[in-house]
């Protein structure tokens, strides 16, 4: 049980929809990496049943989502698709474009923050650790479960 | 408890999933976890893919899988990339390839960082394989690190082992000889269209030629992954390989946990010994740097024992008193 604790976190990142610039995502997942996370990488052009499908398996604590092409329109209902299957631990972070407007939407469907453009890796590693910690810490129960 | 290995014996992925991190964490859940399960495992064909990284074992793997799917058979992939020695962090990248599948229930993949085990797995490999054996999966489809020479665990925990090599690396092919190609089942020449396949084939057909005759029979295939070529045959020589008797089922069973039992004495003993910082301990330490009692046997006296080895002349084993000057 002890050892639960200090696993790595684990990290999907992903991009949903059509739009296939990768160069942020990849940078975004060698700063996590290097931060000792475990990154669970997808190409471009994934599916919002196909990233549901991946955090399950995998197990992850958080998602990362980075859209530079108006594709964060469709995180809302990938934050609907993640409930549904019982995922409601898993948090939800944005990266890239998204207009000031716009914002109030994700966040309103359960996404925990937005970074947009000139976020530094500090910023963004030590928001990641500390959200993977209160993903980790909403499921102690189910831990135990296991182990009882 | 009861609900949780139900759902994990009827395949649930979320508690599929979620077994395979406890085994991943290891500790007391995962011994709990394990013991539960090893009485029900053994029905699932484990198949291990390895071999130098880009020689195309993600992409092979994707092809086979499919191939699988057509013949109806569910599959679980356990895919290992290596753990970053400095940060212990990971970019897992394996499934990259293997996209197509990305929507099936009928095949589960499970990317694992190797955490800093060598070997070419992770630590926890075999509870993990057992995890999506007990959960129904009728082949469990292992790939591991890009491997060169001695990550050959893989032998121990796979029933068919698929190596899988490029053409073009040529004379890297005579490097690994003395490693991976032995433990190979199945060899794969993968990439098969491109120009240098052929003498790809020939140096591994000639290198099988020269050893005895009881293990010159392993099948040389051909394969294209991006286009499937091949795929078919592969997956045919790989079922033909497939332990079927119950006999072999059985003994094969037995010697993984025979391994496992003597691995996890292993870490225990280490992790005891490690945690010791007694005064009677630095006395054997001290005796060791003094060349008074050989490395063995201390090591022999502790770990035989859980004792210090006594003083002077009441040693009884024969190493260390080869060891001991005389006094």
């Amino acid at each position: 049980m002890t050892n639960v604790d200090v696993r790595p976190l684990r990290v999907l990142v992903t991009k949903i929809g059509l739009d296939g610039h990768d160069r942020g995502s990849r940078i975004v997942a060698a700063y996590l990496r290097d931060a000792g996370m475990e990154v669970i990488y997808t190409p471009p052009w994934q599916t919002i049943s196909g990233v549901v499908k991946l955090a399950t398996e995998e197990d992850v604590d958080i998602i990362g989502v980075s859209s530079l092409a108006t594709d964060h329109l469709i995180v809302p209902k990938m934050m609907t698709a993640l409930r549904e299957a019982g995922l409601d631990h898993v948090r939800v972070v944005v990266g890239g474009i998204v207009p000031d407007e716009e914002k109030g939407a994700l966040l309103a469907a359960g996404v925990s923050r937005i970074f947009g453009p000139g976020a530094a890796r500090d910023e963004i590693v030590d928001f990641v650790a500390a959200l993977g910690r209160q993903s980790r810490s909403d499921r102690i129960d189910e831990f135990s479960e296991v182990n009882s | 408890m009861e609900t949780f290995h139900k759902r994990l014996r009827a395949g649930d992925p979320k508690a599929v999933a979620r077994a395979i991190t406890v085994m991943e964490a290891g500790g007391s859940a995962a011994a709990n976890l394990h013991r539960a399960l090893l009485p029900s495992t053994g029905a699932a064909l484990t198949v291990g893919f390895t071999g130098p990284p880009g020689a195309g074992k993600s992409t092979l793997i994707d092809a086979f899988v499919a191939e699988l799917r057509k013949s109806g058979r569910t599959v679980a992939v356990a895919a290992v990339d290596p753990s970053s020695p400095l940060s212990g962090g990971a970019v897992l990248g394996d499934r990259i390839r293997m996209g197509r599948h990305t929507e099936d229930p009928g095949v589960f993949i499970r990317s694992i960082a190797s955490r800093g085990h060598l070997g070419g797995l992770n630590e926890s490999i075999q509870p993990i394989i057992d995890v999506l054996d007990v959960a129904g999966r009728d082949v469990i489809v292992i790939e591991t690190v890009g491997a060169g020479q001695s990550e050959v665990e893989i032998v121990e925990v796979a029933d068919v082992r698929v190596v899988v090599n490029a053409p073009g690396l040529g004379d890297d092919v005579q490097a690994i000889k003395a490693g991976i190609l032995e433990i190979a089942s199945i060899l794969v020449v993968n990439k098969a269209d491109l120009p240098l396949a052929a003498r790809t084939v020939r140096q591994l057909r000639s290198m099988l030629a020269l050893r005895r005759e009881n293990d010159r029979n392993v099948p040389v295939i051909e394969t294209v992954a991006n286009s499937a070529k091949g795929v078919a045959d592969l997956l045919e020589a790989v079922l033909n390989l497939a332990p079927r008797a119950p006999w072999e089922r059985q003994a094969r069973r037995r010697a993984r946990v025979h391994r496992l039992v003597a691995e996890a004495a292993a870490a225990q003993m280490r992790r005891r010994i490690m945690g010791r910082s007694d005064e009677a301990f630095f006395v054997t330490l001290a005796r060791v740097e003094a060349g008074e009692l050989s490395v063995e046997a201390a090591a022999h006296a502790l770990a035989a024992h859980d004792q210090e080895p006594a003083p002077e002349s009441s040693q009884q084993t024969t190493v260390s008193k080869q060891n001991e000057p005389v006094t």
